[in-house]
């Protein structure tokens, strides 16, 4: 800045200053100090940007022009009784499977963990057995294990039984997808919980330790609600796959919401493709709900973790806002 | 110092801390090669050594973070970790071992403090969860203790909120909330910025003057000149010397312990 301050100079093969109609210099520039530093320019952002927004607009024009996807088949199926029924089986084999799903993952979690070696062997086994098994396998092999085994009966080995059930009974189409997903879901979600127990520090286990902090304790009030931190993600992750690991229910003839698209599309042959958006809709709202979920649960875990906890949605909004307010009168000011 | 520990009637009364042959090793390293110390009620023990010297280990020994493998420790007259049956020695059972250390005070390096929890519940869990106190009384007991440190405004804060020096003082009162008989301080000064440490050896001193049985390891010579009534020099495992520090810092006998002296000084 060698230059006489305030004038523009002109260099190279940029047009003259004199081609561009400019605003008057003022007689007495501000000291720098005083000045905004000018942001920098960037046409590549722009040209991403406008790139982009056009593949959007095509997509979304064709998304909603083309009578292929019939929309208004989808709207006559969207809310129709048998696919709500549909839907309340998928909520109701997901809520089941997650939750024991979890408890499942904590126990062999805990097991994998455990300093009892054969414990330690068999939770691995568990989780080695589970991961290896395809959930379709899984659910159809249980589906005709009442053909297996007419009985379950708890007891000792070759010595008398305590409780004896007949399965025929017991297995239900929704009884078996929910023991098929909560079993696969339990081998995920031990080693989510176990990565999550490995991350808090050691520190606090000795601190706990050296409190003499009774067992349990430390555990369910110490050590686990900090490992919720990062199992948190892992676990919302598994809850997504889970949520739609439930479409295979249908093996197990049982009709949630993509059975019965299924359903309804080999008796409606013309309107299967608005059906399976039916499907796909209902499942991006089922996972969006989980994800809006999620930031309020980790939020709520970030208590003491992060000096400041991340703004809600809402915040950011007001804050946003006020932010554009301040451009506006700083602007207004210059 | 001489005129307080003069008062304590040592003969009847066990000691405080009883250290007796401790061996340690990590693998083929052997970090503690035969430790005898005892420690009288009241009494304020500075350990000093080199860096890998066991300082730490032999604390951890004390309150049965670690094992010995040879050797035990038993405070106020109460073996720790084991007791005897017969001839021998038999492992205690973990909830047995629980209930001794929460008689027992142990402040870290890294304070360790619980960050989910805040400032009065880090202080008051212990109490509550070990069955000493309800929740009201414990927290009441937070308050005056965080009021002792220094910290009687901060009871809603989360630790990570606090500095270093704040950090460890309400470390300093939770391990005061459960009344040991005896604290150990692990390098207690040892993560904090320079000007944070006085804050911190203030409360230790203000301790120190009350009475209370302390075990401290750390680099502060000045401070072990003020408020040890003993200085234990530690170097490979083994105590070197140890006495008065007008002795051990001042005119130290060993030819180790002059050449850490001169390192640190």
């Amino acid at each position: 800045m060698s230059e006489s301050p305030g004038i523009a100079v002109s260099s190279g093969s940029a047009p003259p200053a004199e081609a561009i109609p400019r605003p008057v210099v003022p007689a007495e520039p501000k000291p720098l100090a005083a000045q905004r530093v000018l942001p920098l320019r960037r046409p590549g952002r722009w040209i991403t940007t406008a790139v982009v927004l056009v593949v959007v607009a095509q997509i979304t024009h064709g998304l909603v022009t083309n009578p292929f996807y019939q929309w208004d088949r989808f709207r006559y199926w969207f809310l129709r009784p048998t696919i709500l029924d549909g839907l309340a089986i998928t909520l109701e084999v997901t809520a089941f499977s997650a939750v024991l799903g979890l408890l499942g993952g904590i126990l062999i979690a805990l097991g994998r963990l455990s300093a009892n070696p054969v414990l330690r062997a068999v939770t691995w086994f568990y989780t080695w057995l589970f991961r290896s098994v395809p959930l379709v396998v899984l659910l159809v092999f249980l589906y005709n294990f009442s053909a297996l085994y007419k009985t379950l009966s708890l007891g000792v080995p070759f010595g008398p039984a305590f409780f004896t059930f007949d399965e025929s009974k017991l297995a239900t189409d929704m009884a078996v997808a929910v023991v098929g997903l909560s079993l696969n879901e339990a081998a995920y979600a031990s080693e989510v919980v176990r990565g999550g127990i490995l991350s808090v520090d050691q520190g606090q286990h000795e601190a706990a330790a050296a409190l003499g902090l009774p067992k349990g304790y430390q555990f369910t009030r110490i050590v686990f609600p900090q490992a919720l931190r990062s199992i948190t993600p892992n676990y919302v992750n598994q809850l997504i796959g889970l949520i739609k690991a439930t479409s295979l229910v249908f093996y197990v003839s049982l009709l949630d919401v993509f059975g019965t698209v299924q359903m309804m599309g080999s008796t409606y042959p013309g309107d299967i493709v608005p059906l399976l958006l039916v499907a796909t809709v209902w499942y991006l709202i089922l996972t969006s709900a989980v994800s809006v979920v999620q930031f309020y649960v980790e939020r709520y875990f970030a208590r003491g973790a992060t000096r400041t906890l991340p703004p809600t949605p809402l915040q950011k909004l007001r804050a946003g806002l006020g932010e554009l307010r301040a451009r506006a009168r700083r602007e207004a000011v210059v | 110092m001489s005129t307080r520990t003069a008062e304590i009637p040592t003969a009847a009364a066990p000691a405080a801390v009883e250290v007796h042959d401790v061996h340690k090793w990590y693998g083929a390293h052997r970090v503690l090669d035969g430790i005898d110390l005892t420690v009288r009620p009241g009494e304020v023990t500075v350990v000093l050594g080199p860096s890998g010297s066991g300082k730490s280990t032999l604390l951890r020994v004390i309150n049965h973070l670690e094992k010995p493998e040879v050797g035990y420790v038993s405070v106020n007259g109460e073996l720790i970790g084991v007791k005897r049956q017969g001839e021998r020695l038999k492992e205690l059972s973990e909830r047995a071992i629980l209930a001794q250390r929460s008689r027992i005070g142990f402040v870290f390096q890294n304070f360790n403090l619980f960050p989910h929890l805040t400032v009065l519940d880090n202080v008051a869990a212990a109490p509550v969860a070990t069955g000493k106190l309800t929740k009201p009384e414990a927290q009441e007991l937070a308050r005056e203790l965080l009021g002792r440190v220094g910290l009687a405004d901060r009871t809603g804060a989360y630790p990570r909120q606090l500095s270093g020096g704040q950090q460890q003082r309400v470390a300093i009162a939770r391990a005061l909330a459960l009344r040991p008989g005896v604290i150990l301080f692990d390098e207690p000064t040892s993560a904090l910025d320079p000007e944070l440490v006085g804050e911190v050896l203030a409360v230790i001193k203000d301790l120190a003057t009350s009475g209370t049985t302390l075990v401290i390891v750390t680099h502060e010579i000045g401070f072990a000149r003020e408020v040890a009534d003993r200085v234990v020099f530690i170097d490979g495992g083994r105590i070197v010397e140890q006495g008065p520090p007008s002795e051990v810092l001042d005119h130290p006998k060993h030819e180790r312990t002059r050449d850490f002296l001169s390192r640190v000084l």
